[in-house]
């Protein structure tokens, strides 16, 4: 009975986080229905796009920290939604530069892709995020095993990194967006080495009770 | 209330401040109409009697509302519609430029005087921004040389430096530009003397919105367009190389020169193409913004990799 509760609560509140997670396009599509995408509707949309996704990167890792930092294991299930709506985002955004600002001008097109710094970091960003995607599902997770499927989604590290990076090399002064997502990063992947840290050096001393924990982690994700 | 329209001698402080201009009009029309205002923000005054330019291009002009809501203007906001927002209230009357340095005769001018040195022309010119977009603005004004020769440059003059307004109060975004502010910017004399170098009073046949550098501002069609500083109150004629706002910030991606030049590229994006505001397709980007004719003789001799 419980149980059937909890289950239902958290299929309203995922359904609430996949409205709120496309509240950003309806929005975008509400301004573009009143003509009102500035002067520029081309690089608006991309900016716009683009700043969805890295806010959406930060959140998916920010989900690890805050569930153990606010003991609210439960927090995991709806990292996947979070993580799969970055890279629907960032597709966006990828695709907006690809077909219609570029046009398919594939001689430009292959020029910024090896030429210019802050296309090659934002490319990376999105590169890393489609196979994450592409394996997000229960199935993938048993086919992979839960530690390479860990270690592969990893991969989600290169693209914060690589998705700050891409924005900070693209802004011309006002840097503030950029730093501010930075730190995010940072104390992000800081608060997991912070973590790994701490387990080695335990992990070294008695052979831990937390290898338990651990495995409990696994399968959360695993049903996550 | 007088009959602005035809009025030839209007002092530039008896211009109506935009707020009442706008409180009539909602007053007038409601508020379904107030929006359309609010969104187009069209407040200027009509400039009269304005006198056609043979550097006026026939291209389809960009619409006011693109030219008035999306600005770099790093004063009031480094986000493109900022400018429109922060500005409204921007205090352009009264008004003065200094005209001092190496010059025979330093002077204050007054927008009064300034509106009348020269009978005011419409020129319609390119405007290619850094970033790669351009627009096609009627500009309303005449050749900076008008007010240069006024104060009579010394032959020690063999460069000009411009000075934007800059006030935190006024502009408090000005803190997070990123930029050294006031913003500063300098040109060769010989440039500076060039017919096509604009001193701007006004566009689309009316003095300027704020948010595109009220009351008076430089025009230089064939440079990327942070070159045509807005808003001086300075303009300073001196023996050397002045220092330049994009160039102090970023010496590698902004030169002095600063002409649009497509096969030099920013170390970052590619010069090579454009896009026109209001347009789908990149345009191919022309040498000297397609003003080499008038203007490739002054860089002569010059490697334009090197001098960007």
């Amino acid at each position: 009975m419980a149980k059937t509760r909890s289950n239902a609560l958290l299929r309203v509140a995922k359904a609430l986080l996949f409205l709120a997670c496309l509240a950003p396009l309806a929005r975008l599509g509400w301004r573009a229905w009143n003509g009102n995408l500035t002067a520029n509707p081309i690089e608006y949309i991309t900016h716009f796009t683009g700043d969805w996704t890295i806010r959406l990167i930060v959140a998916t890792l920010a989900v690890t920290p805050l569930r153990k930092l606010l003991h609210m294991p439960a927090l995991i299930r709806y990292r996947r939604m979070i993580g799969l709506f970055a890279f629907f985002y960032g597709a966006l955004h990828f695709l907006t530069w690809l077909c219609v600002d570029k046009f398919f001008q594939w001689p430009e097109i292959v020029k910024d892709l090896s030429k210019r710094p802050f296309i090659i970091a934002g490319f990376t960003a999105f590169a890393c995020m489609a196979p994450l995607a592409a394996t997000s599902t229960a199935g993938w997770i048993r086919r992979l095993g839960g530690k390479r499927w860990q270690l592969l989604h990893r991969l989600v590290y290169v693209t914060a990194i690589a998705a700050v990076t891409h924005y900070y090399w693209l802004v011309k002064s006002d840097v503030r967006l950029p730093v501010l997502y930075g730190t995010l990063v940072a104390l992000e992947l800081g608060y997991r080495v912070v973590v790994w840290a701490r387990d080695r050096r335990r992990r070294g001393i008695p052979p831990a009770p937390r290898y338990g924990k651990l495995a409990s982690t696994g399968a959360e994700i695993a049903l996550s | 209330m007088m009959p602005l329209r035809n009025s030839g001698d209007l002092r530039y402080s008896e211009i109506t401040p935009k707020a009442f201009y706008l409180n009539r009009r909602k007053f007038l029309v409601g508020i379904p109409a107030a929006f359309a205002v609010a969104k187009s923000a069209r407040a200027g005054v009509k400039l009269p009697s304005l006198a056609r330019s043979p550097f006026s291009t026939g291209e389809k002009q960009t619409p006011y509302d693109s030219v008035a809501t999306y600005n770099n203007f790093y004063e009031f906001g480094t986000q493109k519609e900022q400018p429109a927002k922060l500005a409204k209230d921007f205090k352009t009357s009264p008004w003065t430029v200094s005209v001092e340095g190496e010059v025979a005769k330093p002077r204050k001018v007054g927008m009064d005087e300034i509106l009348k040195l020269a009978p005011l022309e419409e020129r319609i010119y390119r405007h290619r921004c850094v970033e790669g977009w351009s627009i096609v603005v009627p500009w309303i004004g005449y050749s900076l040389n008008t007010l240069l020769k006024l104060a009579e440059p010394t032959s020690k003059a063999r460069f000009v430096a411009f000075e934007s307004f800059y006030d935190p109060r006024q502009m408090p975004e000005g803190r997070n530009a990123g930029i050294p502010l006031p913003y500063v910017e300098g040109l060769r004399l010989d440039e500076a003397m060039h017919p096509l170098a604009m001193l701007s009073v006004g566009m689309y046949g009316e003095t300027l919105p704020p948010q595109d550098g009220a009351p008076v501002r430089i025009t230089l069609p064939w440079k990327y367009g942070f070159k045509s500083i807005k808003s001086i109150v300075k303009i300073r004629l001196v023996a050397s190389q002045p220092p330049t706002t994009w160039n102090i910030a970023n010496a590698r991606e902004y030169g002095f020169y600063s002409n649009v030049n497509p096969t030099v590229d920013h170390p970052r994006w590619s010069q090579a193409t454009e896009r026109r505001l209001g347009e789908f397709l990149r345009h191919p980007t022309l040498m000297f913004n397609g003003y080499g004719d008038q203007v490739a003789s002054l860089y002569a001799g010059m490697d334009l990799k090197k001098n960007y």
